[in-house]
């Protein structure tokens, strides 16, 4: 299964980082990441794999939250589904 | 791919504009725990409840964490219970009552509805005893709701239920008068009551249903109103098309929730209720879209105008978005509901009179509104003839939920708390209607109504 992870906050040192950890140690792969600078904020967005996960989806979304919380921004991690079916037709 | 801006827009909507799930809602058949025994039937119904609905709430928390969208209740509707009751021969179905207030929590939903009949043409014995147990059952349960269709535009109108509904609202509010007639908050009387619907206090499992069925009402006011807040000063057209736009994105996620709740449970997909229902947190009021679209308080000349076009596009946009609807679909005015609503009635600028216009064009009718203690079994009978009339005229649902708080006059508040919010009592007229109620008998169905 496919997730969407959004970081948004204060832009800082290490913040990319901190997140590929988090994943990395969870055996999460990848796929896509972009980031930019919108309206002040850092926004970061990356599509990730969590078929081969090593931890359950809710406390993967916890430890990712964990994280934001230490770095001073908002890290969500939500099924990609949401958004391609607001989205896309 | 998705790019920055759609994720963007929809955490925004979660986050900002309170864009949710208001309601996943099992529909489960009970005409196979009809028995001659009305004990042995009450735990047929508590048994079937617990096992059809035993990971409904589960369910429901995974996918919520999974896709990141709030899905505030989790609700159970089931056959009306006087269609079952009638096999018993009892004279009262308070049991039923308790058995689904017991199985409604040992699964852990918020409310289950169902303890209902429909008498829009005459009255079984089984009807009988249900209406009769109403009082009862509402002020002894906790989470039970009741709904009782007294008209519809193929019958016309049961005007010996409507005058019964008068005083069955008056006892169940004396019965619960410690909590300001709150039993009322659990009472809906229909015209048209449709089969499928998932909000509260109305759902049933109509019997055209299959066994079980999983029916979601999605729900985001704030967020429309945002939307209309970036086409100010814009021709109606232009908001119209908002509104639809909007409205899809918000019907799409009802149907991804749908789907995958579905496919989980193992329980068939239903339908997805198209609707904007507020809450009385700040920024998700319809009142306050209405208001919006340039009126300085709800309820003053136009606002049946902005509901109509509201309710419309509403359904426009959504119909598009969701494979099957049905429910309710369209814009609610719950009055304690709805923070600007709350605020237009206590400050005189929304009426009583007003509210009923604007049922004509929403998708239901009056609803949550508190009504002096004193209020005649008479008087509120007539409201609900009159909202019963311009639904069956209509051929639309219309249904009526008023507490008429035991004590309270014209300018008190009353705090139901939660969900069901703050209601300031609204003055109704002070004329006598009763040798109109007292007369009885059937309003026949309108020429209309002979559509073959």
């Amino acid at each position: 299964m496919r997730a969407v992870i959004s970081v948004l906050g204060k832009d800082r040192v290490g913040i990319i980082c901190a997140v590929a950890n988090v994943l990395a140690d969870a055996n999460v792969n990848i796929l896509d990441i972009s980031q930019t600078i919108l309206q002040g904020m850092f926004t970061m967005m990356m599509i990730v794999d969590v078929a081969q996960s090593k931890l359950e989806f809710a406390v993967l979304s916890k430890k990712l939250e964990e994280t934001g919380n230490e770095l001073g921004v908002t890290i969500k991690i939500q099924h990609e589904d949401i958004f391609n079916s607001m989205h896309r037709i | 791919m998705i790019n920055q801006f759609e994720v963007i827009e929809t955490l925004k909507m979660i986050s900002e504009e309170n864009l949710d799930i208001r309601t996943i809602t099992m529909g489960i058949s009970l005409l196979d725990c009809a028995c001659d025994d009305i004990e042995i039937s009450a735990q047929k119904v508590y048994d079937k409840i617990t096992k059809k609905a035993e990971h409904l709430v589960k369910v429901g928390e995974d996918i919520e964490r999974e896709y990141g969208i709030p899905i505030i209740n989790k609700r159970i509707s089931v056959t009306p219970i006087s269609l079952i009751g009638g096999a018993t021969g009892a004279k009262s179905y308070v049991p039923y009552a308790r058995a689904l207030d017991r199985a409604a929590k040992q699964v852990g939903v918020n409310f289950i509805g169902g303890f209902s009949a429909l008498v829009h043409k005459g009255e079984t014995v089984g009807d009988t005893v249900l209406i009769n147990s109403i009082p009862e059952a509402l002020s002894t349960t906790d989470i039970v709701c009741s709904s009782v269709n007294v008209g519809s535009t193929r019958a016309g109108i049961n005007m010996d239920a409507v005058a019964r509904m008068g005083e069955i609202i008056k006892e169940t509010a004396e019965r619960t008068a410690d909590s300001d007639g709150f039993g009322c908050a659990k009472l809906v009387v229909f015209c048209n009551a449709v089969e499928d619907n998932p909000f509260m206090a109305g759902a049933f499992h109509g019997v055209g249903e299959a066994d079980s069925i999983i029916n979601v009402g999605v729900s985001g006011p704030g967020v429309v109103k945002c939307a209309l807040e970036q086409v100010k000063g814009e021709p109606f057209g232009v908001v119209a098309e908002t509104v639809k736009k909007t409205a899809f994105k918000i019907t799409r996620m009802g149907q991804l929730v749908a789907q995958e709740a579905s496919r989980r449970l193992g329980v068939p997909f239903g339908i997805v209720d198209l609707s904007l229902a507020p809450t009385p947190a700040v920024g998700d009021s319809v009142a306050y879209i209405l208001e919006e679209m340039g009126l300085e308080k709800c309820g003053t000349h136009g606002t049946t105008a902005a509901l109509a076009l509201l309710n419309d596009a509403v359904k426009k946009g959504g119909v598009f978005a969701s494979s099957y609807v049905g429910g309710l679909s369209g814009a609610f005015i719950p009055v304690s509901e709805d923070a600007g609503m709350i605020s237009a009635a206590s400050c005189g600028a929304l009426s009583l009179e007003k509210l009923e216009a604007m049922t004509c064009v929403c998708s239901v009718g009056l609803d949550m509104i508190v009504v002096p203690g004193d209020t005649s079994a008479q008087t509120i009978s007539g409201i609900i003839a009159d909202e019963a009339a311009i639904g069956m005229v209509n051929n639309k649902t219309t249904a009526v939920r008023l507490i008429p708080a035991p004590g309270k006059k014209v300018g008190d508040v009353v705090e139901f708390g939660g969900l069901l919010g703050t209601g300031p009592v609204m003055a109704v007229s002070s004329y006598d209607n009763s040798a109109f109620i007292g007369r009885g008998g059937r309003i026949p169905a309108p020429i209309h109504s002979l559509r073959n």
